[in-house]
């Protein structure tokens, strides 16, 4: 899929465009959608990833405790990092069909709009 | 001529053939920088991991793991998981604004020639500490494996120099991402091997593993110790190592957002979407790498013992020594070649973002004005940027010396990474407020303050007892003033507190009028190259 809709790249100067386009709604759906996924998603990852460091340094003797034969709390937790970062990456992947969707959308109207805009120009002249 | 060096040789043929297909088809600046912005998801997925699985994972890991069990596994885990960072909050962004560095973002709505020229300067400083790193180690790695061969130190450390130098000048991006794919399943097929090798020796028997892994048999202080490797507190001890872990933990959580080898990568694939699949399959490639580094060195810790791995080679050898226990000459002639791959396919990584960002960044931007005097010029500058900057690097490791404290250097590098350039980056991304004060305040506290807190802390400064030589001994012989080994937990919230206070102390029109381009720009990747 190709999002980079080369046939009308605004100019650079058309403040005004980036503006309207940054004030519409899907523009605002889209990002409300994006943070609703990502900052959750960051969060718990961070929580999850410093609370092996929290475990392992303040609580040793918890840490130390063996689960399955001599297989430590500690080291399942280590083990769990890679399991929740794999799962993150893949409810992004889930999620991010639908931002790709909105994007798509947006794109065609900016295209559409892009062509009007310029039709409005020459007609002032 | 010996099997070590055999396999080594063909390795290095079927590289130089890549360059030069590579140099065939290489074009322009975009084809130079950014391998014409047509590598593949899975592509960019191993040469990120290709790119970032250092020799320092691949032997300091297994050595690491080797020594302090558990301890040195939280190294493999913080490895993986700044990739979760990467995904969410930097790929997709950084593709859709940027051209060739990290300076392209920061540049976007800031001033650009005083942002630029800190990037530049950040970006060439973790780089090329990075680099001489990753040389010392391949130095000290032929002296060791290839004795029998008679090459020296120096020789070796040229050699790999003039490798890199060959892959980048004339292969550029495109060569050096291929050099990474290929390093980057090299790496990941001997991991795999050596793993199901050390679970074969106990018959795939898991429990019968873990429980030796359990009761390890070691020196310490000449005493005769048995620990549990898979319990804590072997090397994080009281009072500092808790802090000391967290500060670590702080450095790859955001350090590796922040490599300018690691962002690059994110250039060299079509657009947005392509880059945030690419990051999937890197993180499937380096979290199953790192999973078996801890079976490795568990392994090495059991089969050959922290003691001997010690008095034979030392900690960077424990995974070349598992590999010639478990499977004799041949496979460690094998071991080896990887190892000298993985070395080759990070620096030619570091030195094609450290040239790029001096030719693009600095040369063309700063120095000219975002003008190109006559076409390919920035080409030609990245070029000669890294003849200068491999020359120098050979020079730095050469007369650094096999026995130097090669953590530091890499550390360092992290750290910097972490401290300046993450906070610049994300704030940039995200904060409509942000400006140049606040990048350049940022970027240069970051920076300093990792520098002095790394000098002060016990990797430079120690008393050590007589007798004390070469990486063993500190740098400076005094008690040390900051008491921990990593430096993220102060530098960090520095790094992000200078960025903010510099912004709030400033008010810059321009960088909050132009947020709005900058968030449509990220998020839809509208007029992205």
């Amino acid at each position: 899929m190709n999002n980079k809709a080369e046939d009308v790249p605004p100019q650079p100067s058309d403040q005004n465009q980036w503006d309207s386009i940054a004030g519409s709604e899907q523009f605002k759906d889209l990002l409300q959608i994006k943070r609703l996924f990502i900052v959750p998603a960051f969060v718990f990852f961070l929580v999850y990833y410093f609370a092996l460091a929290v475990l392992v340094g303040y609580a040793p003797k918890l840490a130390s405790t063996r689960v399955i034969g001599t297989v430590t709390v500690a080291y399942l937790f280590a083990l769990s990092q890679f399991v929740v970062g794999w799962i993150i990456a893949g409810l992004y992947l889930l999620a991010s069909a639908r931002f790709d969707a909105l994007t798509k959308d947006i794109l065609a109207r900016v295209a559409v709009h892009k062509v009007a805009y310029q039709d409005e120009r020459q007609g002032d002249k | 001529m010996s099997i070590s060096l055999a396999v080594f040789l063909l390795f290095v043929a079927s590289t130089l053939g890549i360059t030069y297909w590579a140099a065939q088809r290489s074009r322009g600046a975009s084809a130079y920088f950014a391998a014409g912005r047509q590598i593949t998801a899975w592509q960019n997925g191993f040469a990120v991991a290709g790119d970032f699985m250092s020799a320092a994972s691949f032997l300091g890991l297994i050595g690491l793991i080797a020594l302090q069990g558990l301890d040195g596994f939280l190294y493999s885990v913080g490895g993986f998981v700044a990739f979760v960072t990467i995904l969410l909050i930097v790929a997709e962004p950084l593709r859709n604004t940027g051209k060739y560095t990290m300076g392209d973002v920061l540049a976007y709505r800031l001033r650009p020639r005083p942002v630029r020229a800190l990037a530049a300067l950040s970006t060439l400083t973790v780089a090329t500490f990075y680099m001489i790193a990753q040389m010392v180690g391949a130095g000290a790695l032929v002296t060791l494996l290839l004795a029998d061969s008679g090459i020296s130190y120096n020789v070796a450390v040229i050699g790999v120099g003039a490798l890199m130098m060959v892959y980048v000048i004339f292969g550029g991006m495109l060569a050096t991402t291929w050099v990474q794919i290929v390093k980057a399943m090299l790496l990941s097929a001997c991991t795999l091997i050596l793993t199901l090798l050390v679970l074969r020796h106990f018959h795939f028997h898991l429990i019968e593993f873990f429980a030796a892994a359990s009761q390890v048999t070691h020196h310490q202080q000449g005493q005769p110790v048995v620990s549990d490797f898979l319990r804590p507190g072997l090397h994080y001890k009281l009072p500092n190592g808790p802090l000391d872990l967290i500060s670590l933990s702080l450095i790859f959580a955001f350090g590796t957002a922040g490599l300018p080898h690691i962002l690059v990568k994110f250039y060299t694939v079509p657009d947005a979407k392509t880059a945030r699949h690419s990051v999937v399959w890197a993180m499937i490639l380096i979290g199953s790498f790192y999973v078996m580094t801890s079976i490795l060195g568990l392994g090495a810790a059991v089969l050959l013992g922290p003691d001997y791995i010690v008095t034979h080679g030392g900690t960077n050898m424990a995974g070349p020594m598992l590999a010639h226990a478990l499977a004799g000459n041949l496979f460690l002639a094998i071991v080896s070649t990887v190892a000298f791959a993985t070395i080759l396919a990070v620096v030619s990584g570091l030195m094609i973002s450290a040239s790029t960002s001096f030719a693009h960044d600095f040369w063309t931007n700063v120095i000219h004005r975002g003008v190109e005097r006559q076409p390919g010029e920035s080409v030609l500058v990245a070029r000669i940027a890294a003849l200068a900057v491999g020359a120098i690097s050979i020079l730095v490791a050469i007369a650094l010396g096999p026995a130097s404290n090669v953590l530091i250097l890499a550390t360092f590098g992290m750290a910097v990474a972490a401290s300046a350039n993450f906070p610049a980056l994300a704030l940039s991304i995200f904060w409509r407020r942000f400006n140049t004060a606040g990048a350049v305040a940022g970027l240069t506290l970051g920076l300093l303050a990792t520098i002095v807190l790394i000098v002060a802390g016990p990797n430079v400064m120690g008393i050590d007892p007589p007798g004390a030589t070469g990486a063993a001994r500190h740098l400076i012989q005094a008690r040390p003033w900051f008491p921990l080994e990593n430096v993220g937990i102060v530098t960090v919230p520095l790094g992000f507190l200078a960025a903010i206070m510099g912004t709030l102390l400033s008010r810059e029109v321009q960088a909050e009028t132009k947020f709005n381009e900058l968030m449509v720009r990220a998020n839809i990747g509208l007029g992205a190259e």
